[in-house]
């Protein structure tokens, strides 16, 4: 039985002692997580991560992916991740804001990474996704093609792809689609 | 012969009268006891769905008569066949104005005071003013909102113990068609949602490439207009579950990718189904489940009776299978759990401060940062974060604490020693010595 008359008590005096105070500023558990996530994050010099909303505001950030080698080498790729507040029982929603010819990822920047989807489990975190997207530029895989037309040029004329690619991030046309310029 | 009426409420008197031997522990019956559940018991139902509108029902015919329900959506028509309280020209008003009116005309002496908005946009005292809260919610995000809110009122005893009136106890109810739980949760004792939400089984999520390529069933063609197609012709503009125009187009599209693949069974159902993912709902496990959750409020409240412990489970799914599971407190719960109590003078500067953690017997943290209600006092990486909160190591705690003389602050970092090393998350209650004002009692909340 809960204490009827101590409870309405205690929530009197509660109430007048919160009276003039400022509101109190909660964190969620995800919250906490993610900024387990980030104060242990150990990047690679290829990436870098920043806070467009400041430190106190780590659920959106942007991901810089530099590619030091292979097709993407100096090419400079932005992904935008948006956190939940029941992270890390959902997995961050990652997108891609450079526009990029690549067979894992579409030209409205969805990534077929599937640690972001199907294989995501609360043990990952942040560090995880970040070498997740960092591997797609240096072993970008024709066998799970979002840009169709990107990933069977790959898999049939991997000479034409780097061509392509190199193209891409020069600012230019592929096929019908333009690119902006990117390195 | 004059034959006396029954009572209205004999059977809750049978419960709330006389002693019993399975009554909790403070139980004390009586007419007193009866008539101050009428008077001075508030309870809040969250949600007024299809769980919410049995809730509602049940406690109102339980005798509690200060009830507040709060919801932020309107009625649609695909609503009606369950949940009982909304009529057809009730479509496109707010549920918890239109269940808290019917209940009110249905149930002499209740008042039902109906809040049409969303969780988050009601202050905490708001939350702080009911005696219990009952949860009739189809999410996770809002189970563990709610879930922090109550908790946040928690507060521990310098032993540890829980602060008996500062504890906001929960019953929660869930559905998924013929399957449903009614758990209680009374912080500080039972798990908190927190403790347990690894019991939600993960959203099932298929790989875009599949989406894109190589669709095999009507789910596969719904999530490619919804996740795919949808991104392509509006850009970011954000797709909206709860805006019919929205959920009319990404069915029209899934229909016509339906059709290029050969694929049957896209109906729009179907993609509120899959786009929300909603299980279609069965009336009478949400009677079922609300009615073991009345059952729980009153018993929580009166004392009448031992409350579940802790959670219950219903499968009518292939005859009838109900199960009731103890499941225990995570004691290092960043929401409900003490936290470890530590007392510092006002003079510790922030660095002193985690060079102590790492001597602590209960932490042994090394390579901690420090947040104090979300504010990252001090951060170990990455390397900009670490220069933007650098100067702060220099500050007394106190002063970065504002000058409160007690309060949660939240630490990572990696406990153990030596190849144990683990990478951990704690709870930390800061108490400042000779500071005027201290009461006895330490905040839980604040996570």
């Amino acid at each position: 039985m809960i204490r009827l008359f101590k409870v309405k008590e205690k929530q009197r005096e509660l109430a007048e002692s919160a009276n003039g105070k400022p509101p109190v500023k909660k964190q969620s558990a995800g919250e906490l997580r993610l900024q387990k996530d980030i104060s242990e994050l150990n990047l690679p010099k290829t990436c870098t991560i920043s806070f467009p909303n400041g430190k106190d505001e780590l659920m959106t950030f942007e991901v810089t992916i530099r590619p030091d080698e292979g097709y993407y080498l100096s090419g400079t790729f932005v992904f935008s991740f948006q956190i939940s507040p029941i992270y890390p029982h959902e997995a961050p929603k990652v997108k891609c804001r450079t526009k990029v010819y690549h067979p894992n990822i579409d030209l409205d920047g969805n990534v077929c990474l599937n640690i972001l989807r199907e294989d995501w489990k609360p043990v990952l975190n942040i560090n995880t996704i970040i070498y997740g997207l960092y591997h797609l530029f240096t072993e970008p895989n024709h066998e799970d093609p979002l840009n169709h037309d990107a990933a069977a040029v790959l898999r049939d004329n991997p000479k034409m792809f780097e061509s392509n690619a190199r193209r891409a991030m020069a600012g230019g046309y592929v096929g019908q689609t333009f690119f902006p310029r990117c390195i | 012969m004059a034959v006396s009426q029954p009572s209205k409420s004999r059977d809750l008197d049978r419960l709330l009268l006389r002693p019993g031997h399975l009554a909790g522990p403070n139980f004390e019956p009586g007419q007193e006891l009866r008539e101050d559940i009428k008077e001075y018991v508030k309870v809040l139902v969250v949600g007024a769905g299809g769980l919410g509108c049995e809730l509602l029902k049940d406690l109102a015919l339980t005798g509690f008569r200060n009830l507040d329900v709060i919801d932020m959506d309107r009625i649609e028509v695909t609503n009606l066949n369950r949940q009982f309280l909304f009529r057809l020209e009730d479509v496109g008003k707010p549920k918890a104005e239109v269940a808290a009116k019917r209940v009110m005309e249905r149930v002499n002496g209740v008042n039902i005071t109906p809040h049409f908005c969303r969780i988050e946009d009601k202050p905490l005292d708001f939350y702080s003013d009911f005696s219990i809260i009952v949860l009739g919610l189809d999410s996770i995000e809002a189970r563990s909102y709610i879930n922090e809110v109550a908790c946040g009122f928690l507060e521990y005893e310098s032993d540890d113990n829980p602060l008996e009136e500062t504890v906001k106890p929960m019953v929660d109810g869930g559905t998924e068609g013929f399957k449903g739980h009614a758990r209680i949760i009374i912080p500080g004792t039972t798990p908190c949602f927190e403790c347990t939400i690894w019991l939600f089984p993960s959203q099932v999520k298929f790989p875009l490439c599949t989406l894109a390529e190589t669709p095999r069933n009507a789910a596969h063609c719904i999530e490619y207009a919804h996740l795919i197609k949808w991104n392509e012709v509006h850009g970011r503009k954000s797709f909206d579950p709860d805006n019919s125009e929205d959920m009319q187009w990404v069915y029209s599209e899934a229909v016509q990718r339906a059709e290029l693949f050969g694929i049957p069974g896209v109906t729009y159902s179907l993609t509120q189904g899959v786009v929300k993912n909603i299980i279609p709902a069965i009336a009478s496990t949400n009677a079922i489940i609300s009615a073991a959750c009345a059952l729980e409020t009153l018993k929580i409240v009166s004392g009448c009776s031992k409350s579940l412990s802790n959670y219950l489970t219903y499968n009518g799914v292939e005859g009838l299978h109900i199960k009731v599971t103890e499941f225990v407190k995570d004691a290092d719960c960043l929401v409900c759990g003490p936290g470890v109590l530590i007392e510092l003078e006002k003079s510790v500067t922030l660095k002193k401060f985690i060079n102590q953690l790492e001597d602590h017997p209960c932490l042994l943290l090394t390579r901690v940062s420090v947040s104090y209600r979300g504010e990252k006092l001090y951060m170990q990486a990455p390397p900009e974060l670490e220069k933007e909160t650098r100067s702060n190591l220099d500050i007394p705690l106190f002063d970065l604490m504002n000058g409160v003389s007690r309060d949660i602050i939240n630490v990572n970092g990696m406990a153990g020693k030596g190849d144990k090393k683990q990478s951990c998350m704690r709870k930390l209650r800061i108490a400042f010595k000779g500071v005027d004002g201290v009461a006895d009692i330490d905040m839980a909340g604040g996570a």
